[in-house]
């Protein structure tokens, strides 16, 4: 067999061997225990919530203590955003997103507290005091009473006033599950 | 010497060169920009005469006679803030050429800051709604079967300073420097999906960033979407830069920036968007009625003159115009130019290369007649979307949307050449 020819049958060799091989030869098994760790997104439906809990009372204090600094004393703003009020001013020329105002799922203030907050140390909260925190805000906002609790159960029946503010693209719209 | 005759192609102009490159119209009959005196008294003895260079480098810098840098914004009207509070870095459009941003200027958007990631200790789980959940290392990515290409990236608040009002003391990388234009190297993500086998009825995928704020978006499975993404991990030929995702970022062509999920590190498959803050509370588009725009994922067509532009002044005679323009549904198919307010339009020259999903830079020549005028640009794509005016733009959004300003940019000039942001 002369040379290009011998090169030519490694060459077919070797990728008949390699293709069929990429599905196994890279990175490694993720381990339920690991992706435990880094699953932490929630959906409106419910999925992904952490079990657990807290009270508007209890929120008020882990609100004073990790959050007041930038968010303002009642949640009115300062380094970092508003949380509370803009409600009916979506309309206007000056319009006011906040929680209250523009949120539209509960679940996803839970999220990204989960995820973000506190800005200096994301993720160092206790799953109750972020269910606590959560709770605190939805109060300011006139959405839970300042009595209320909040857990994983009782989030998915909140309903924030701007549930149906939002128009998804057509284009995608035969990608989102029915309502 | 006789001066040489020029057809502008796609246009009526003629233009003359001579020797000196000075250059006339014909089509206006308006004298040539040649201050008098001016050529004159230069001669080739004034420069300065050769001599041995600086040693060379190990990496070389820029000219010391060239001043480029971005500029830190905190929001709409705050600009050159200390960097410590900006969330964004806008590129200095007016100060460069062709259409490949320089690396250390392309432009920023981070959430939480520029993580130190070690490419060593990152991984990327992928893992949902797929035959098999996997961890990549970079090492992992890097012996996978790679592709580059030339896409802009493009903040959807590119252009949010003139929704309202227009401030005229606004540059043209205030106002447009939240786009870039890089070649990026990676893996397909066809080739991940293949890998972990992602289930067909998985519809979005959930790509969060290592950052403080695990910055986390939801992303339709569409053909167009798991065609051409890439998670990368060169831009320009190097490692991407920290502030731009080291050691690895998603790239996904012709859509909102925020989807370009910088330090990567999970990709996740399910059968609902994930309705993360980002898509719901901040990258929504506030209409007049109330109601908000979701998922508007596309960057439309948009196109901006670069030169001249805010703040610049200009001279009487010939002025080369210059500028930039993109679409995030494809390839530029035409640009056209106006330097009488939008009354009457000609085609601009589109120069090479002309790629879908990347900026395009296009030229014209034009004699200025010295009387006040505004020059604005306006763009198609191959799939036949025109830039559209201002005043349709907003009959159409409202003011209140904040983010997808594609509308055209007009540039005042007044009678002495001063150049400034208007409305229309």
């Amino acid at each position: 067999m002369c040379l290009p020819r011998l090169a030519l049958a490694i060459a077919l060799l070797v990728s008949a061997c390699i293709v069929p091989a990429f599905a196994t030869d890279f990175g490694r098994p993720a381990t339920p225990e690991e992706i435990k760790l880094w699953d932490i997104d929630v959906r409106p439906d419910g999925k992904g919530l952490p079990a657990g809990g807290g009270t508007v009372a209890h929120g008020k204090t882990v609100y004073e203590q990790n959050c007041a600094v930038c968010h303002g004393a009642k949640g009115e703003g300062g380094i970092g955003d508003r949380l509370v009020g803009g409600q009916g001013s979506l309309t206007s020329d000056r319009p006011v997103k906040t929680i209250g105002s523009y949120w539209p799922y509960a679940t996803t203030l839970l999220d990204y507290v989960r995820r973000a907050m506190p800005y200096q140390a994301p993720g160092s909260l206790s799953v109750d005091d972020d269910y606590a925190v959560v709770a605190y805000l939805l109060a300011l906002n006139g959405i839970l009473p300042p009595e209320g609790t909040l857990n994983q159960e009782s989030i998915l029946e909140i309903r924030m006033p701007n549930r149906d503010g939002f128009v998804p693209e057509p284009e995608y719209r035969a990608f989102l599950p029915a309502r | 010497m006789k001066p040489v005759q020029h057809k502008v192609p796609g246009t009526d102009t003629v233009v003359q060169t001579s020797r000196r490159s000075f250059l006339t119209a014909a089509s206006t009959g308006v004298a040539g920009a040649l201050a008098p005196g001016q050529a004159i008294s230069e001669t080739l003895a004034d420069v300065p005469p050769r001599a041995p260079g600086a040693p060379l480098g190990a990496r070389s810098e820029r000219s010391q006679y060239v001043q480029l840098a971005r500029i830190p914004e905190a929001t709409p009207g705050k600009r050159d803030v200390n960097p410590a509070f900006a969330i964004n870095s806008k590129t200095p459009l007016d100060k460069l050429y062709g259409t490949i941003t320089p690396t250390d200027l392309h432009y920023e958007r981070s959430h939480a800051g520029v993580p130190n990631l070690d490419p060593a200790k990152h991984r990327l789980l992928i893992h949902g709604m797929t035959r098999k959940s996997i961890v990549l290392s970079v090492d992992d990515l890097k012996e996978m079967p790679t592709i580059s290409r030339v896409v802009f990236i493009e903040c959807t608040g590119n252009g949010w300073e003139n929704w309202k009002s227009a401030d005229e003391t606004l540059t043209v990388q205030n106002m447009y420097g939240l786009i870039s234009t890089n070649e990026w190297t990676g893996v397909t993500l066809q080739f991940l999906l293949d890998l972990v086998g992602r289930d067909p009825k998985s519809t979005w995928m959930l790509a969060e960033g290592g950052d403080a704020a695990g910055v986390a978006r939801s992303i339709p499975m569409t053909d167009e979407i798991m065609s051409e993404s890439i998670v990368a991990f060169a831009q320009n030929g190097e490692p991407i830069r920290p502030a731009h995702g080291f050691p690895i970022r998603l790239i996904i062509p012709g859509h909102e920036g925020n989807l370009n999920i910088k330090w990567l590190r999970r990709l996740k498959f399910g059968d609902a968007p994930f309705m993360t803050r980002w898509e719901t509370a901040r990258y929504t588009q506030l209409q007049a009625n109330g109601r908000a725009r979701q998922f508007q994922l596309h960057q439309d067509v948009n196109s901006v003159i670069t030169t001249p532009s805010g703040m610049m002044t200009i001279k009487p005679g010939f002025n080369l115009i210059s500028g930039l323009a993109w679409s995030g549904h494809g390839r530029i198919d035409r640009v056209e130019l106006s330097t009488d307010g939008g009354k009457t339009w000609k085609f601009a020259r589109l120069n090479s290369p002309v790629l879908a999903k990347a900026q395009t830079r296009f030229e014209l020549e034009w004699v200025w007649d010295g009387r006040p005028t505004k020059i604005v640009s306006r763009a198609s794509d191959e799939k036949g979307n025109l830039q559209p005016d201002r005043d349709t733009f907003i009959r159409k959004t409202g003011t209140n949307a904040l983010f997808h300003y594609n509308a055209q940019q007009p540039w005042g000039i007044d009678a002495l050449g001063r150049v400034r942001n208007v409305l229309a």
